[in-house]
Formats: structure tokens, C-alpha cells, sequence
């Protein structure tokens, strides 16, 4: 059984309650009262009793206050330390407390990627707060977090054309910023085609929910060495989008290989070449 | 196209009595004649759910009976365009024509529903409608302060996937069932006796265009609804009644300046999260509502725009 399956099972069940009691409860809430469901039972189930820094001394969490469209909210990781031997960031944990299914994805880092920023498309379903958690080569953890405004990001049904986007499914897009420079962190961003169903998403006529299906699992190499890879969830927007960094020491291929919830196995390259 | 489903609904239809009971007029729409048997209840520009008669509705009347345009956002905005209906003629309503998904456009189709009131939408809108109805319920229920029920979410009685014409007895409306615009189940209603065009939210005057379908579909269609020779259409956000194809411009304008805007965005690398601060801020005084929908379009344009090719 997959950790994410496992941990999205678990702290539903745990802190679905308090969920429900915050928002029967319809009171303008305080800090720590936003903060209930994280400390109810999202905080220890993660991360147990280890120390967190709340602080965007290491990352830095963007995020629109009042999302445009809860099921396209575009987010931003910035990390302010660079990537060194010595030190850097390992993995960024993202949850979304109010989401059913609250950790959104793991994402994980070596030097190699030169800067650990990470760009991403989010479902929000309740009005709440959304943490990024990184965790640094020593075992340090940091967290930014940012509230966010926005609901239903999870039920809606976000695609307008509904039969393109059928059309498209394991379709990929690899982009880079130009030039290329080797040795420099070259931003890159891989667009993958999937409906990501959350399984929330009601049949207003059949009464019944479509069956989640969503990317899980996300490994991006460059010449057969891991670059970045991920273990996500269905709090990822309907086809998923990573903008992340790496340093090419030359000219390379870049390789995706994405599997969904259904086993389904989608692949691209890309070929990095220094100058262009 | 009319489809057999057509022909057997129109000879079981039944007529009802004018002026049945349910027909308690204690608030009435105002509505405008544009041309003869056309009438217009204007909307007024708000967001959808803060607000109520946001869209211009209104109905067609012909010898026989009346075809409803559009239902407006709420069952008692349904209910006082059907009472002006009742101030204009004793005629029953036969049809109500549904233009495209949008709640402010058909949550006030209860209404109207009685024995021989046949419900139109595109091919597409009862998926949308199936997919979309649970969240536009729960928000019209906080705009109304009480519980609404499913019975607000009528599927149409007759899918219209290509063309339809409907005979209100002396007048024939033809229905287009359009490829995906600003939603994908768009249909268009033209009045033949006074070429009056109903575009609904194909266009916006004042009102910023919202973009829900394709961007580029939906440019393609004003192409090519430009030739159609219509003595005036009838936007769904804006006046009551415009000339057309004139009336195409501004949302053409916008819709294009968002196209290339957002592409170049794309092309230039920049993530979604930086081309919702640049793209076409340049329309930002020509509309109402900018700052309510605009950063949504640059979502719709961009998510669309990056898997062209």
C-alpha cells in the first residue's frame, strides 16, 4: 500500500471532526483556531513531535489570498537557501488542512536542482491554511504557511471543455527557460495531462461520485540520475503542473515517467541542449 | 436537425390552460419589446450570487404560445418574468430555452414547470448540469438564506445537438447548438420574423466576458456568426439590444488582446502564477467587473493555451 493512500485514509478519518466542528461553527476564527485541525491530530500524524520553525527564512510559501478559482489555485515555493552539498533542502511537504485528503503531495530534492522552488497547481476546498513543510539535509523541518480563501475546489468539476481534455490524457509537455546555460539552475516546468478525479466530483443526476483517479507518483531524471520526484495527491489540479529547477552540467535528456492511480504509466523526454 | 424525440414530444404535447394558478403576480419583471414579440428583462452587472437578475432574459411570443429565453438566477426572478409574461399575453408558455449552464442564466427554470413546457438545452448541458448543479445549489442556498432542493436543476426535455426550429405559431425560432465558446453547450435563438438574435453570453457589452468553454473556440464562432444577417442581437450581459455584428467588437477585442497576451506569456515561460499580473491589463477600463473575473479568464486562457498543438 502506497504512503499516500495510507496517510490521506488515516487523517481524514482522524481530523475530519474538527473539521466539521470549524465550519458548523461559522465564527470568524482566530490564529489558533484556523490552526485546530494542523494541531487536532495533521501535525503529529506527520510529523510526530519533531520541532518545526514556522518561519520563510528557509521557504517561502506563495499563495493568492483569495483564490480566482478554487479548483486552478496557482501556488509558489521559494526556497531561500541554495541547494549546496553542505546543506539543502531534502523534501517539501504540502497540506491543505481543509482538504479531504490533506497532505497534497511530497516532494523531493538533492543538490542538484541548484534551487529547491516548486510550482504548483492546487485544489482548495475550504477556506484554510495551506503549509509548505521543508525538510532540510540535517532533519530540520520549516514551515511557511499562508491562508487561502477559497471552497468547493475539490467537488467542482474545473475542465470547461470536459471531451478535449478526455482527448489529451497522458499527454506531456516539457518546457525550459532559454538560453541554457550549463552549471546555471535551469527552470523547468512539466505539464502532464490528467483529469486528477478526486472522487468528490457528484453526479447531479445519478447521484454518484466519480472514482478518484489522480497522478500518485511523478520522476523526473536527467541522463538516467533522479532530478526530482514526487508522491502526490488529488489536491493537485486537473493536469498537474511542476515547475521546478536543475543544474545541467551539459547538454542531456530530461525523462518523465508519471503513474496514476489506476497503474496507468505516461512517459516524455525532452532533450536539454546548452545555448539554446 | 429535428430528432425524433422532437417530433413524438410535439404531438404529445397538451396545452395547458392561460393563467393557471400558479400564476400569482405580486412582482412582475420589468421587460422591453427590442422588436416585435421579443421581449427583454435587462440584467444588471453584478457578480452571479451577490446579486439577483444579473443576465438579460427574456421570451418570444408567437400565435400559439411563448418561448422562454433563459430563466434568469433564482425561482422568484423565474417567477416575475413569468408574471410579465402574463402582463403581455394569456398565451402558455411552450418552451423554455436554455442557453447555456450558468446559474444566473437557468437556476430560475422551476418556474416554469408545468404539463406542456418542453425544456431545451444543448447536447451538452445536462452533463454540465449533472457536474455542476451540487455547487451551484449549495451556493444559490446561501445567497437565498434556506435549503434548495434538486427540483431546481431541470435537465432538458429535448437535447439539441446541431440545428432545431421551433414553431410558436406563426413565428420560428432556430436554435444553434454551437461547438465549445464560452461554455460547451452554447445555444443561440433566432427569431425569424424580426431577425433578432438572441446571442446570450456569446456576447458581453460592459460586462467583462467570462470564459468558461474555449478561448479559441470562441473566437472562431463570433468569425463566423459575424456573416449572420441579424438586425440586432441580444447580448446576454449588456444592453437590451445592439447591432449587429458591431456588437461583437468589444468582446472580440478582449477575448483576442487575452489569446495573444497569454500565449506570449507562455512562450516566454512565465508559470500561470505570473501571467495572471500581466496579461491584458490594458482592457482593465473598458469593462465592469474586471477585478472580478479577469484573473479567472487569464486561468481559463492559460490552462487552454498551453496544451495548443
Amino acid at each position: 500500500m502506497n504512503i499516500i493512500m495510507r496517510y490521506s485514509l488515516v487523517d481524514s478519518i482522524r481530523s475530519w471532526p474538527l473539521a466539521v466542528i470549524l465550519m458548523l461553527s461559522g465564527t470568524a476564527v482566530a490564529d489558533s483556531e484556523e490552526d485546530s485541525v494542523w494541531l487536532g491530530g495533521l501535525r503529529a500524524a506527520y510529523f510526530g513531535d519533531r520541532p518545526i520553525v514556522q518561519s520563510d527564512d528557509v521557504i517561502e510559501l506563495e499563495a493568492p489570498e483569495r483564490a480566482e478559482n478554487a479548483a486552478v489555485v496557482p501556488i509558489r515555493i521559494k526556497a531561500r537557501i541554495p541547494q549546496t552539498d553542505e546543506r539543502y533542502i531534502k523534501t517539501i511537504t504540502l497540506i491543505i488542512d481543509m482538504n479531504p485528503g490533506q497532505l497534497a503531495g511530497r516532494f523531493h530534492f538533492t543538490p542538484k536542482n541548484g534551487r529547491a522552488d516548486l510550482g504548483l497547481r492546487m485544489r482548495v476546498n475550504a477556506y484554510g491554511p495551506v503549509r509548505a513543510i521543508a525538510e532540510t539535509n540535517d532533519g530540520k523541518l520549516f514551515m511557511s504557511r499562508r491562508f487561502v480563501k477559497a471552497s468547493g475546489g475539490c467537488s467542482a468539476a474545473s475542465g470547461t471543455d470536459i471531451d478535449a481534455a478526455k482527448r489529451r490524457m497522458g499527454k506531456m509537455k516539457f518546457k525550459t527557460d532559454k538560453p541554457v546555460l550549463p552549471g546555471e539552475p535551469l527552470a523547468v516546468q512539466l505539464r502532464v495531462s490528467h483529469p486528477n478525479l478526486t472522487g468528490l466530483q457528484m453526479d447531479q443526476v445519478t447521484q454518484l461520485y466519480a472514482m478518484a483517479h489522480y497522478v500518485e507518483k511523478v520522476t523526473i531524471s536527467f541522463d538516467g540520475q533522479t532530478v526530482f520526484s514526487a508522491e502526490t495527491g488529488f489536491s493537485l489540479s486537473e493536469n498537474p503542473s511542476f515547475r521546478f529547477y536543475f543544474v545541467p552540467e551539459s547538454a542531456g535528456e530530461l525523462h518523465a515517467e508519471v503513474i496514476d492511480t489506476e497503474g496507468l504509466r505516461f512517459t516524455g523526454q525532452y532533450a536539454v541542449i546548452p545555448g539554446e | 436537425m429535428i430528432s425524433r424525440g422532437l417530433v413524438l414530444a410535439l404531438l404529445l404535447i397538451a396545452w395547458p390552460e392561460p393563467g393557471s394558478s400558479m400564476d400569482n403576480c405580486k412582482h412582475s419583471a420589468k421587460v422591453v419589446e427590442i422588436a416585435a414579440g421579443n421581449y427583454v428583462r435587462p440584467g444588471k452587472h453584478a457578480v452571479v450570487f451577490d446579486s439577483e437578475a444579473v443576465a438579460n432574459i427574456g421570451f418570444v411570443v408567437g400565435n400559439r404560445c411563448v418561448a422562454v429565453i433563459d430563466t434568469g438566477g433564482s425561482y422568484s426572478e423565474g417567477q416575475a418574468l413569468r408574471c410579465a409574461i402574463r402582463s403581455v399575453t394569456t398565451l402558455p408558455v411552450c418552451f423554455v430555452i436554455n442557453t447555456h449552464v450558468h446559474p444566473d442564466h437557468i437556476l430560475g427554470n422551476l418556474a416554469f414547470r408545468e404539463p406542456g413546457v418542453f425544456y431545451i438545452g444543448h447536447a451538452k448541458l445536462a452533463r454540465a448540469l449533472a457536474l455542476r448543479g451540487t455547487v451551484y445549489l449549495e451556493r444559490a442556498a446561501q445567497q437565498a438564506g434556506r435549503p434548495l432542493g434538486p427540483e431546481h436543476i431541470i435537465l432538458p426535455d429535448l437535447s439539441v445537438d446541431g440545428r432545431l426550429r421551433l414553431d410558436l405559431g406563426g413565428r420560428v425560432l432556430g436554435i444553434v447548438a454551437h461547438s465549445t465558446a464560452h461554455t460547451d453547450n452554447d445555444l443561440s435563438v433566432y427569431d425569424e420574423k424580426t431577425a433578432t438574435l438572441w446571442l446570450s453570453d456569446l456576447v458581453f457589452m460592459e460586462h467583462i466576458p467570462v470564459v468558461d468553454g474555449s478561448l479559441k473556440g470562441w473566437l472562431t464562432l463570433l468569425e463566423t456568426l459575424k456573416d449572420k444577417p441579424a438586425q440586432r442581437v441580444v447580448p446576454g450581459h449588456g444592453p437590451v439590444q445592439a447591432a449587429w455584428p458591431d456588437a461583437a467588437g468589444d468582446t472580440q477585442r478582449y477575448l483576442s488582446t487575452l489569446w495573444e497576451e497569454t500565449r506570449e506569456r507562455i512562450t516566454q515561460g512565465d508559470d500561470l502564477r505570473e501571467a495572471q499580473k500581466t496579461v491584458a491589463y490594458g482592457e482593465r477600463t473598458r469593462w465592469q467587473l474586471f477585478d472580478s473575473y479577469h484573473k479567472r479568464n487569464i486561468i481559463a486562457a492559460y490552462t487552454e493555451l498551453e496544451w495548443e498543438d
